[in-house]
Protein backbone atom coordinates (compact mmCIF):
# COMPACT_ATOMS: atom_id res chain seq x y z
CA UNK A 1 0.00 0.00 0.00
CA UNK A 2 2.94 1.97 0.78
CA UNK A 3 4.26 1.94 -3.08
CA UNK A 4 2.70 5.07 -5.03
CA UNK A 5 3.50 3.80 -8.14
CA UNK A 6 0.17 4.32 -10.97
CA UNK A 7 0.16 0.89 -11.57
CA UNK A 8 0.01 -0.86 -8.11
CA UNK A 9 -2.83 1.71 -7.43
CA UNK A 10 -4.36 -0.24 -10.29
CA UNK A 11 -4.44 -3.16 -8.53
CA UNK A 12 -6.10 -2.28 -5.61
CA UNK A 13 -10.00 -3.32 -5.59
CA UNK A 14 -12.06 -0.54 -6.81
CA UNK A 15 -9.74 2.07 -6.53
CA UNK A 16 -9.81 4.66 -9.09
CA UNK A 17 -7.44 5.40 -11.57
CA UNK A 18 -5.97 8.34 -13.65
CA UNK A 19 -7.61 9.53 -16.65
CA UNK A 20 -4.22 9.14 -18.21
CA UNK A 21 -3.90 4.82 -17.41
CA UNK A 22 -7.35 4.65 -18.39
CA UNK A 23 -7.04 5.72 -21.71
CA UNK A 24 -3.60 4.18 -22.13
CA UNK A 25 -5.60 1.29 -21.15
CA UNK A 26 -8.29 1.62 -23.87
CA UNK A 27 -5.92 2.15 -26.70
CA UNK A 28 -3.83 -0.76 -25.82
CA UNK A 29 -6.34 -3.25 -25.94
CA UNK A 30 -7.63 -2.20 -29.52
CA UNK A 31 -4.03 -1.62 -30.79
CA UNK A 32 -3.48 -5.45 -29.71
CA UNK A 33 -6.92 -6.68 -31.12
CA UNK A 34 -5.79 -4.26 -34.54
CA UNK A 35 -2.67 -5.32 -34.31
CA UNK A 36 -3.14 -9.02 -33.83
CA UNK A 37 -5.46 -8.62 -37.13
CA UNK A 38 -3.02 -7.25 -39.26
CA UNK A 39 -0.77 -9.92 -38.23
CA UNK A 40 -2.93 -12.90 -39.28
CA UNK A 41 -4.14 -10.91 -42.63
CA UNK A 42 -0.51 -9.80 -43.79
CA UNK A 43 1.42 -13.00 -42.76
CA UNK A 44 -0.46 -15.32 -45.15
CA UNK A 45 -1.70 -17.16 -41.98
CA UNK A 46 -5.60 -16.98 -42.81
CA UNK A 47 -5.73 -16.77 -46.63
CA UNK A 48 -7.28 -12.70 -47.44
CA UNK A 49 -10.06 -14.27 -49.00
CA UNK A 50 -11.22 -14.91 -44.97
CA UNK A 51 -9.78 -12.03 -43.44
CA UNK A 52 -8.77 -9.15 -45.31
CA UNK A 53 -6.72 -6.64 -44.54
CA UNK A 54 -7.40 -3.60 -42.12
CA UNK A 55 -6.24 -1.18 -44.78
CA UNK A 56 -8.49 -2.87 -47.65
CA UNK A 57 -11.39 -2.52 -45.40
CA UNK A 58 -10.57 1.37 -45.30
CA UNK A 59 -9.92 1.48 -49.23
CA UNK A 60 -13.64 -0.08 -49.60
CA UNK A 61 -15.05 2.31 -46.81
CA UNK A 62 -13.68 4.62 -48.76
CA UNK A 63 -14.84 3.16 -52.44
CA UNK A 64 -18.58 2.81 -51.39
CA UNK A 65 -18.35 5.77 -49.72
CA UNK A 66 -17.88 7.46 -52.62
CA UNK A 67 -20.22 6.25 -54.99
CA UNK A 68 -22.87 6.73 -52.38
CA UNK A 69 -23.90 2.79 -51.87
CA UNK A 70 -22.27 2.90 -48.09
CA UNK A 71 -24.51 6.21 -47.08
CA UNK A 72 -27.90 4.15 -48.92
CA UNK A 73 -27.52 1.75 -46.65
CA UNK A 74 -26.53 2.94 -44.05
CA UNK A 75 -29.64 5.31 -44.29
CA UNK A 76 -32.02 2.81 -44.93
CA UNK A 77 -30.86 0.46 -41.59
CA UNK A 78 -30.64 3.72 -39.41
CA UNK A 79 -34.12 4.30 -40.95
CA UNK A 80 -35.82 0.69 -40.17
CA UNK A 81 -34.26 1.09 -36.60
CA UNK A 82 -35.35 4.35 -36.28
CA UNK A 83 -38.99 3.52 -37.28
CA UNK A 84 -39.50 0.13 -35.33
CA UNK A 85 -37.74 1.62 -32.06
CA UNK A 86 -39.62 4.95 -31.66
CA UNK A 87 -42.95 2.68 -32.62
CA UNK A 88 -42.05 0.14 -30.17
CA UNK A 89 -40.51 2.92 -27.10
CA UNK A 90 -44.00 4.91 -27.70
CA UNK A 91 -46.15 2.50 -26.84
CA UNK A 92 -43.88 0.79 -24.06
CA UNK A 93 -43.12 3.17 -22.14
CA UNK A 94 -46.17 4.53 -20.90
CA UNK A 95 -47.92 1.38 -20.98
CA UNK A 96 -45.00 -0.20 -18.70
CA UNK A 97 -45.61 2.56 -16.31
CA UNK A 98 -49.10 1.90 -16.03
CA UNK A 99 -48.27 -1.47 -16.13
CA UNK A 100 -45.68 -1.11 -12.71
CA UNK A 101 -47.87 1.08 -11.13
CA UNK A 102 -51.40 -0.61 -10.81
CA UNK A 103 -51.53 -4.45 -10.51
CA UNK A 104 -54.79 -4.64 -12.40
CA UNK A 105 -53.36 -3.95 -15.44
CA UNK A 106 -49.71 -6.15 -14.59
CA UNK A 107 -52.18 -8.70 -13.59
CA UNK A 108 -53.68 -8.45 -17.18
CA UNK A 109 -50.36 -8.00 -18.90
CA UNK A 110 -47.98 -10.23 -17.20
CA UNK A 111 -49.17 -13.67 -18.48
CA UNK A 112 -49.42 -12.86 -22.29
CA UNK A 113 -46.38 -10.78 -22.04
CA UNK A 114 -44.39 -13.42 -20.19
CA UNK A 115 -44.92 -15.96 -22.53
CA UNK A 116 -44.26 -13.66 -26.05
CA UNK A 117 -41.17 -12.76 -25.11
CA UNK A 118 -39.25 -15.74 -24.64
CA UNK A 119 -40.82 -16.81 -28.33
CA UNK A 120 -37.26 -15.83 -30.37
CA UNK A 121 -38.01 -12.88 -33.36
CA UNK A 122 -36.37 -15.02 -35.68
CA UNK A 123 -39.40 -17.99 -35.55
CA UNK A 124 -41.76 -14.94 -36.54
CA UNK A 125 -39.63 -13.79 -39.58
CA UNK A 126 -41.28 -16.20 -41.97
CA UNK A 127 -44.78 -15.18 -40.44
CA UNK A 128 -44.38 -11.62 -40.88
CA UNK A 129 -43.01 -11.90 -44.82
CA UNK A 130 -46.10 -14.32 -45.39
CA UNK A 131 -48.38 -11.61 -44.07
CA UNK A 132 -46.51 -8.62 -44.80
CA UNK A 133 -44.02 -9.09 -47.48
CA UNK A 134 -40.51 -8.38 -47.52
CA UNK A 135 -40.93 -4.38 -47.58
CA UNK A 136 -39.51 -1.76 -45.02
CA UNK A 137 -42.90 -2.42 -42.90
CA UNK A 138 -42.27 -6.06 -42.41
CA UNK A 139 -38.17 -5.22 -41.02
CA UNK A 140 -40.34 -2.83 -38.87
CA UNK A 141 -42.70 -5.50 -37.30
CA UNK A 142 -39.11 -7.68 -36.36
CA UNK A 143 -37.70 -4.70 -34.99
CA UNK A 144 -40.82 -3.76 -32.76
CA UNK A 145 -41.57 -7.38 -32.04
CA UNK A 146 -38.52 -7.61 -30.85
CA UNK A 147 -38.22 -4.56 -28.36
CA UNK A 148 -41.41 -4.40 -27.43
CA UNK A 149 -42.33 -6.67 -24.79
CA UNK A 150 -38.36 -6.68 -23.52
CA UNK A 151 -38.87 -3.05 -23.33
CA UNK A 152 -42.06 -2.90 -21.46
CA UNK A 153 -41.03 -5.80 -18.79
CA UNK A 154 -38.38 -3.42 -17.89
CA UNK A 155 -40.60 -0.62 -17.27
CA UNK A 156 -42.79 -1.90 -15.25
CA UNK A 157 -40.27 -3.16 -13.23
CA UNK A 158 -38.36 0.79 -13.04
CA UNK A 159 -42.44 1.92 -12.16
CA UNK A 160 -42.79 -0.78 -9.30
CA UNK A 161 -39.53 -0.19 -8.02
CA UNK A 162 -40.24 3.84 -7.09
CA UNK A 163 -40.27 4.07 -2.88
CA UNK A 164 -43.72 3.79 -1.60
CA UNK A 165 -43.54 6.73 0.72
CA UNK A 166 -42.30 9.00 -2.30
CA UNK A 167 -46.17 8.66 -3.70
CA UNK A 168 -46.98 8.46 -0.09
CA UNK A 169 -45.40 12.03 0.09
CA UNK A 170 -46.79 13.42 -3.00
CA UNK A 171 -50.14 12.00 -1.58
CA UNK A 172 -49.83 14.44 1.32
CA UNK A 173 -49.02 17.09 -1.12
CA UNK A 174 -52.16 17.32 -2.78
CA UNK A 175 -51.37 14.67 -5.73
CA UNK A 176 -54.55 13.12 -6.80
CA UNK A 177 -54.37 9.11 -7.22
CA UNK A 178 -55.14 9.63 -10.88
CA UNK A 179 -52.55 11.74 -11.79
CA UNK A 180 -49.59 9.69 -9.61
CA UNK A 181 -47.76 8.38 -12.92
CA UNK A 182 -47.73 11.64 -14.76
CA UNK A 183 -47.00 13.57 -11.77
CA UNK A 184 -44.34 11.26 -9.77
CA UNK A 185 -43.88 7.67 -11.40
CA UNK A 186 -43.14 9.05 -15.07
CA UNK A 187 -40.23 11.47 -13.58
CA UNK A 188 -39.27 9.37 -10.50
CA UNK A 189 -38.03 6.59 -13.51
CA UNK A 190 -36.98 9.03 -16.01
CA UNK A 191 -33.39 8.06 -15.82
CA UNK A 192 -34.00 4.07 -15.66
CA UNK A 193 -36.32 4.63 -18.68
CA UNK A 194 -33.61 6.27 -20.82
CA UNK A 195 -30.87 3.48 -19.53
CA UNK A 196 -33.85 0.62 -20.51
CA UNK A 197 -33.80 2.43 -23.93
CA UNK A 198 -30.25 2.97 -24.52
CA UNK A 199 -30.11 -1.03 -23.35
CA UNK A 200 -32.97 -2.24 -26.36
CA UNK A 201 -32.04 0.31 -28.74
CA UNK A 202 -28.58 -2.13 -29.17
CA UNK A 203 -30.84 -4.99 -29.51
CA UNK A 204 -32.88 -3.78 -31.98
CA UNK A 205 -30.12 -3.03 -33.88
CA UNK A 206 -29.09 -7.00 -33.84
CA UNK A 207 -32.93 -7.86 -35.01
CA UNK A 208 -32.57 -5.35 -37.74
CA UNK A 209 -29.52 -7.74 -39.18
CA UNK A 210 -31.47 -10.20 -38.79
CA UNK A 211 -34.89 -9.19 -40.51
CA UNK A 212 -31.99 -7.73 -43.50
CA UNK A 213 -30.51 -10.65 -43.95
CA UNK A 214 -33.34 -12.32 -44.78
CA UNK A 215 -35.24 -10.14 -46.67
CA UNK A 216 -34.25 -7.15 -47.90
CA UNK A 217 -33.01 -4.63 -50.86
CA UNK A 218 -31.12 -2.60 -48.94
CA UNK A 219 -29.29 -1.74 -45.50
CA UNK A 220 -26.39 -3.25 -44.15
CA UNK A 221 -27.44 -6.89 -43.34
CA UNK A 222 -28.32 -6.96 -46.92
CA UNK A 223 -24.82 -5.47 -48.16
CA UNK A 224 -23.21 -8.08 -45.66
CA UNK A 225 -25.31 -10.96 -47.50
CA UNK A 226 -24.50 -9.60 -51.27
CA UNK A 227 -20.82 -9.06 -50.39
CA UNK A 228 -20.87 -13.21 -49.20
CA UNK A 229 -22.01 -14.02 -52.29
CA UNK A 230 -19.20 -12.38 -53.99
CA UNK A 231 -16.53 -13.24 -51.67
CA UNK A 232 -16.06 -9.78 -51.10
CA UNK A 233 -14.91 -10.21 -47.22
CA UNK A 234 -14.00 -6.57 -46.73
CA UNK A 235 -17.56 -5.08 -47.21
CA UNK A 236 -18.89 -7.88 -44.88
CA UNK A 237 -16.48 -6.23 -42.21
CA UNK A 238 -17.11 -2.56 -43.59
CA UNK A 239 -20.63 -3.63 -42.54
CA UNK A 240 -20.43 -5.16 -38.99
CA UNK A 241 -17.99 -2.18 -38.38
CA UNK A 242 -20.56 0.82 -39.53
CA UNK A 243 -23.39 -0.99 -37.16
CA UNK A 244 -20.81 -0.90 -34.47
CA UNK A 245 -20.16 2.70 -35.06
CA UNK A 246 -23.67 3.29 -35.17
CA UNK A 247 -24.39 1.56 -32.18
CA UNK A 248 -21.76 3.35 -30.17
CA UNK A 249 -23.28 6.77 -31.54
CA UNK A 250 -26.35 5.86 -30.36
CA UNK A 251 -25.18 4.74 -27.24
CA UNK A 252 -23.26 7.99 -26.33
CA UNK A 253 -26.73 9.90 -27.84
CA UNK A 254 -28.40 8.30 -25.05
CA UNK A 255 -26.25 9.29 -22.21
CA UNK A 256 -26.26 12.64 -23.63
CA UNK A 257 -29.96 12.94 -23.68
CA UNK A 258 -30.05 11.48 -20.17
CA UNK A 259 -27.45 14.11 -18.76
CA UNK A 260 -29.49 16.60 -20.18
CA UNK A 261 -33.44 16.24 -19.35
CA UNK A 262 -32.38 14.28 -16.13
CA UNK A 263 -29.45 16.05 -14.85
CA UNK A 264 -29.89 15.04 -11.56
CA UNK A 265 -29.25 11.83 -11.78
CA UNK A 266 -26.25 12.17 -13.67
CA UNK B 1 -53.71 31.81 6.38
CA UNK B 2 -52.26 29.74 9.44
CA UNK B 3 -54.75 27.02 10.17
CA UNK B 4 -54.67 24.77 13.17
CA UNK B 5 -56.79 21.49 13.73
CA UNK B 6 -57.58 19.18 16.20
CA UNK B 7 -57.18 15.51 15.72
CA UNK B 8 -59.54 13.13 17.83
CA UNK B 9 -58.93 9.16 17.28
CA UNK B 10 -61.51 7.10 18.55
CA UNK B 11 -61.58 3.28 19.50
CA UNK B 12 -59.41 2.66 16.20
CA UNK B 13 -58.09 -0.67 15.75
CA UNK B 14 -56.09 -1.87 12.74
CA UNK B 15 -55.65 -5.35 11.83
CA UNK B 16 -52.90 -7.01 8.81
CA UNK B 17 -53.65 -9.99 6.52
CA UNK B 18 -56.68 -11.52 5.66
CA UNK B 19 -58.00 -14.98 6.79
CA UNK B 20 -57.16 -16.49 9.60
CA UNK B 21 -53.36 -15.04 9.13
CA UNK B 22 -54.39 -11.62 10.46
CA UNK B 23 -52.47 -9.20 12.60
CA UNK B 24 -53.58 -6.83 14.95
CA UNK B 25 -51.30 -4.34 14.54
CA UNK B 26 -53.72 -1.17 16.95
CA UNK B 27 -56.00 -1.85 19.60
CA UNK B 28 -58.37 0.54 20.63
CA UNK B 29 -56.08 3.43 20.43
CA UNK B 30 -58.50 6.76 21.38
CA UNK B 31 -56.08 9.58 21.93
CA UNK B 32 -57.10 13.49 20.87
CA UNK B 33 -54.88 16.39 19.67
CA UNK B 34 -55.74 19.89 20.64
CA UNK B 35 -55.11 22.57 18.35
CA UNK B 36 -51.17 24.09 18.06
CA UNK B 37 -50.39 21.26 20.32
CA UNK B 38 -47.73 19.51 20.18
CA UNK B 39 -47.80 15.71 20.80
CA UNK B 40 -45.63 13.27 20.90
CA UNK B 41 -45.92 9.25 20.67
CA UNK B 42 -42.91 7.23 22.14
CA UNK B 43 -43.02 3.62 22.35
CA UNK B 44 -41.01 0.76 20.83
CA UNK B 45 -40.29 -0.16 17.37
CA UNK B 46 -43.21 -2.73 15.63
CA UNK B 47 -45.97 -1.24 18.29
CA UNK B 48 -47.54 0.58 15.92
CA UNK B 49 -47.23 4.26 16.04
CA UNK B 50 -45.76 5.19 12.70
CA UNK B 51 -49.11 2.97 11.23
CA UNK B 52 -50.78 5.25 13.52
CA UNK B 53 -49.52 8.42 11.53
CA UNK B 54 -50.14 6.54 8.46
CA UNK B 55 -53.90 6.43 9.10
CA UNK B 56 -54.29 9.80 9.70
CA UNK B 57 -52.70 10.80 6.44
CA UNK B 58 -55.55 8.84 5.00
CA UNK B 59 -52.10 6.22 3.43
CA UNK B 60 -53.77 3.01 5.29
CA UNK B 61 -57.57 2.34 5.91
CA UNK B 62 -58.46 1.57 9.29
CA UNK B 63 -60.41 -1.30 10.56
CA UNK B 64 -62.18 -0.29 13.31
CA UNK B 65 -63.28 2.88 15.28
CA UNK B 66 -62.87 6.72 13.85
CA UNK B 67 -60.17 9.42 13.14
CA UNK B 68 -61.64 13.36 12.44
CA UNK B 69 -59.21 15.97 11.48
CA UNK B 70 -61.25 19.63 12.41
CA UNK B 71 -64.23 17.41 12.95
CA UNK B 72 -63.94 15.68 9.60
CA UNK B 73 -63.21 11.90 9.26
CA UNK B 74 -60.68 10.73 6.96
CA UNK B 75 -61.18 9.86 3.46
CA UNK B 76 -58.48 8.96 1.75
CA UNK B 77 -54.63 11.41 1.65
CA UNK B 78 -54.90 14.88 1.35
CA UNK B 79 -52.90 18.16 1.52
CA UNK B 80 -54.61 18.91 5.16
CA UNK B 81 -52.37 17.00 6.65
CA UNK B 82 -48.65 16.99 6.00
CA UNK B 83 -46.22 14.56 6.67
CA UNK B 84 -42.58 13.97 7.38
CA UNK B 85 -41.30 10.88 6.48
CA UNK B 86 -38.49 8.78 8.17
CA UNK B 87 -37.23 7.79 4.95
CA UNK B 88 -35.75 10.76 2.51
CA UNK B 89 -39.56 11.42 0.42
CA UNK B 90 -38.08 14.64 -1.23
CA UNK B 91 -38.18 14.36 -5.25
CA UNK B 92 -35.13 13.57 -6.67
CA UNK B 93 -35.81 15.42 -9.85
CA UNK B 94 -36.83 18.80 -8.65
CA UNK B 95 -34.73 21.20 -7.04
CA UNK B 96 -34.88 22.04 -3.02
CA UNK B 97 -37.15 25.73 -3.94
CA UNK B 98 -39.11 22.96 -6.51
CA UNK B 99 -40.04 20.36 -4.02
CA UNK B 100 -41.10 23.43 -1.87
CA UNK B 101 -43.59 25.05 -3.92
CA UNK B 102 -45.07 21.32 -5.23
CA UNK B 103 -47.86 21.31 -3.00
CA UNK B 104 -48.82 24.72 -3.57
CA UNK B 105 -48.37 24.05 -7.38
CA UNK B 106 -50.47 21.45 -7.22
CA UNK B 107 -53.32 23.85 -5.25
CA UNK B 108 -52.97 25.90 -8.47
CA UNK B 109 -51.25 28.72 -7.09
CA UNK B 110 -49.44 31.40 -8.78
CA UNK B 111 -45.94 32.29 -9.69
CA UNK B 112 -45.50 34.77 -7.02
CA UNK B 113 -47.14 33.64 -4.30
CA UNK B 114 -45.32 30.39 -4.74
CA UNK B 115 -41.99 32.09 -4.89
CA UNK B 116 -42.75 33.82 -1.62
CA UNK B 117 -43.92 30.19 0.41
CA UNK B 118 -40.37 29.41 -0.76
CA UNK B 119 -38.92 32.10 -0.01
CA UNK B 120 -40.04 32.29 3.73
CA UNK B 121 -40.14 28.58 4.43
CA UNK B 122 -36.47 28.12 2.70
CA UNK B 123 -35.20 31.31 4.95
CA UNK B 124 -37.45 29.36 8.05
CA UNK B 125 -34.86 26.16 7.57
CA UNK B 126 -32.24 28.16 6.69
CA UNK B 127 -31.27 26.69 3.74
CA UNK B 128 -31.97 30.18 1.24
CA UNK B 129 -28.87 29.35 -0.47
CA UNK B 130 -29.43 26.38 -1.63
CA UNK B 131 -32.65 26.56 -3.26
CA UNK B 132 -31.14 25.29 -6.33
CA UNK B 133 -29.66 22.37 -5.69
CA UNK B 134 -30.75 18.65 -6.31
CA UNK B 135 -31.78 16.44 -2.87
CA UNK B 136 -28.67 14.38 -4.25
CA UNK B 137 -26.57 16.98 -3.11
CA UNK B 138 -27.55 17.83 -0.25
CA UNK B 139 -26.78 16.08 3.66
CA UNK B 140 -29.44 14.03 5.62
CA UNK B 141 -30.33 16.61 7.68
CA UNK B 142 -30.61 18.95 4.61
CA UNK B 143 -33.03 16.99 3.57
CA UNK B 144 -35.46 16.79 6.40
CA UNK B 145 -35.10 20.77 7.26
CA UNK B 146 -36.34 21.12 3.07
CA UNK B 147 -38.85 17.83 3.95
CA UNK B 148 -40.33 20.21 6.83
CA UNK B 149 -40.31 23.19 4.49
CA UNK B 150 -42.09 21.01 1.69
CA UNK B 151 -45.07 20.05 4.19
CA UNK B 152 -45.22 23.33 6.01
CA UNK B 153 -45.43 25.30 2.76
CA UNK B 154 -48.54 23.80 1.82
CA UNK B 155 -50.42 25.00 5.25
CA UNK B 156 -51.99 21.65 6.27
CA UNK B 157 -54.15 21.74 9.30
CA UNK B 158 -51.84 19.03 11.27
CA UNK B 159 -48.20 18.30 10.81
CA UNK B 160 -47.47 14.32 11.03
CA UNK B 161 -43.91 13.42 11.33
CA UNK B 162 -42.76 9.45 11.79
CA UNK B 163 -39.55 9.57 13.26
CA UNK B 164 -38.18 12.24 11.03
CA UNK B 165 -34.71 12.21 12.74
CA UNK B 166 -34.50 8.84 13.14
CA UNK B 167 -31.84 8.60 10.18
CA UNK B 168 -29.64 11.00 11.43
CA UNK B 169 -26.70 11.48 13.50
CA UNK B 170 -26.99 12.85 17.37
CA UNK B 171 -25.68 16.44 16.78
CA UNK B 172 -27.65 16.49 13.54
CA UNK B 173 -30.55 15.73 15.78
CA UNK B 174 -30.09 18.24 18.44
CA UNK B 175 -30.19 20.74 15.40
CA UNK B 176 -32.65 19.80 14.14
CA UNK B 177 -34.84 19.38 17.35
CA UNK B 178 -34.18 22.78 18.11
CA UNK B 179 -34.79 24.05 14.41
CA UNK B 180 -38.26 22.10 14.37
CA UNK B 181 -39.50 23.82 17.77
CA UNK B 182 -38.47 27.23 16.47
CA UNK B 183 -40.36 26.66 13.58
CA UNK B 184 -43.09 25.18 15.32
CA UNK B 185 -43.03 28.20 17.46
CA UNK B 186 -43.52 30.69 14.06
CA UNK B 187 -46.28 28.51 12.68
CA UNK B 188 -48.04 26.81 15.79
CA UNK B 189 -49.39 23.96 13.56
CA UNK B 190 -50.73 21.36 15.16
CA UNK B 191 -47.83 18.37 15.62
CA UNK B 192 -47.94 14.52 16.37
CA UNK B 193 -44.77 13.84 16.57
CA UNK B 194 -43.27 9.73 16.53
CA UNK B 195 -40.07 8.83 18.17
CA UNK B 196 -39.05 5.96 19.86
CA UNK B 197 -36.11 8.35 21.72
CA UNK B 198 -37.45 8.94 25.14
CA UNK B 199 -35.78 12.32 25.67
CA UNK B 200 -36.57 13.61 21.95
CA UNK B 201 -39.83 13.24 22.94
CA UNK B 202 -39.72 15.27 26.26
CA UNK B 203 -37.78 17.65 24.76
CA UNK B 204 -40.39 18.51 21.75
CA UNK B 205 -43.70 17.47 23.58
CA UNK B 206 -46.76 19.56 24.89
CA UNK B 207 -47.83 16.10 25.80
CA UNK B 208 -46.41 12.43 25.76
CA UNK B 209 -48.80 9.42 24.74
CA UNK B 210 -46.12 6.14 25.90
CA UNK B 211 -47.20 2.94 23.34
CA UNK B 212 -46.96 -0.45 23.91
CA UNK B 213 -46.24 -2.84 21.26
CA UNK B 214 -48.21 -5.97 19.85
CA UNK B 215 -51.77 -4.87 19.53
CA UNK B 216 -50.23 -1.35 20.19
CA UNK B 217 -52.27 0.61 22.97
CA UNK B 218 -51.96 3.90 24.85
CA UNK B 219 -50.27 2.80 28.03
CA UNK B 220 -50.48 6.23 29.45
CA UNK B 221 -50.42 10.49 28.61
CA UNK B 222 -48.32 12.44 30.76
CA UNK B 223 -48.34 16.17 30.65
CA UNK B 224 -45.01 18.22 30.27
CA UNK B 225 -45.08 21.56 31.51
CA UNK B 226 -41.22 22.59 30.92
CA UNK B 227 -41.33 26.46 29.92
CA UNK B 228 -39.97 26.75 26.38
CA UNK B 229 -37.99 26.87 24.69
CA UNK B 230 -36.31 24.07 26.48
CA UNK B 231 -32.58 25.25 25.82
CA UNK B 232 -29.45 23.01 26.44
CA UNK B 233 -29.27 21.82 30.04
CA UNK B 234 -32.64 20.76 30.67
CA UNK B 235 -32.19 17.23 30.23
CA UNK B 236 -29.72 17.30 33.14
CA UNK B 237 -32.81 18.87 35.09
CA UNK B 238 -33.75 16.32 37.60
CA UNK B 239 -37.54 16.51 36.79
CA UNK B 240 -37.21 15.58 33.14
CA UNK B 241 -34.61 13.12 34.55
CA UNK B 242 -37.49 11.81 36.53
CA UNK B 243 -40.05 11.86 33.56
CA UNK B 244 -37.20 9.39 31.16
CA UNK B 245 -37.20 7.23 34.19
CA UNK B 246 -40.92 7.17 33.96
CA UNK B 247 -41.09 6.46 30.25
CA UNK B 248 -38.67 3.86 30.50
CA UNK B 249 -39.95 1.89 32.86
CA UNK B 250 -43.62 1.91 31.35
CA UNK B 251 -41.71 0.71 28.04
CA UNK B 252 -39.45 -2.03 29.87
CA UNK B 253 -42.51 -4.08 31.76
CA UNK B 254 -43.77 -3.56 28.21
CA UNK B 255 -40.38 -5.55 26.81
CA UNK B 256 -40.98 -8.12 30.26
CA UNK B 257 -44.44 -8.82 29.10
CA UNK B 258 -43.09 -9.89 25.79
CA UNK B 259 -40.78 -12.68 27.72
Amino acid sequence: MTDKSPLSAALVPYRPISTGLSVALGALVWALVLGGWMYLANGNHVPSMFLPDPGKVLATAGKLAMDGSLWDNTIASAQVVLIGFIASSVVAVPLGLYMGTYKAVQAALDPLVNFIRYLPVTSFVPLFILWIGIGLSERVAVIIFGTFFQQLVMIADAARSVPRDLVNAAYTLGTKRSTTVRHIVFPATLPAVLDILRVTVGWAWTYLVVAELVAAKSGLGYMSLKAMRGFQVDIIFLAIAMIGILGLITDQGFRLLRRVIAPWAA
Amino acid sequence: MTSSADITITDVSLRYGSGTKTVLALDGISLDVKPNEFAVIVGPSGCGKSSLLYLIAGLEDLTGGQITVDGHSIQGPGPDRGMVFQSYTLFPWLTVAQNVEYGPRRRGLGEAERKTLVDHYLAEVGLATFRDHYPAQLSGGMKQRVAIARALANDPAVLLMDEPFGALDSQTRHTMQRLLLRVWDHSHKTVLFVTHDIEEAILLADRVFVMSGRPGQIRKVLTVDFPRPRVGDIVLDPAFIAMKREIMGLLRSDDDDDH
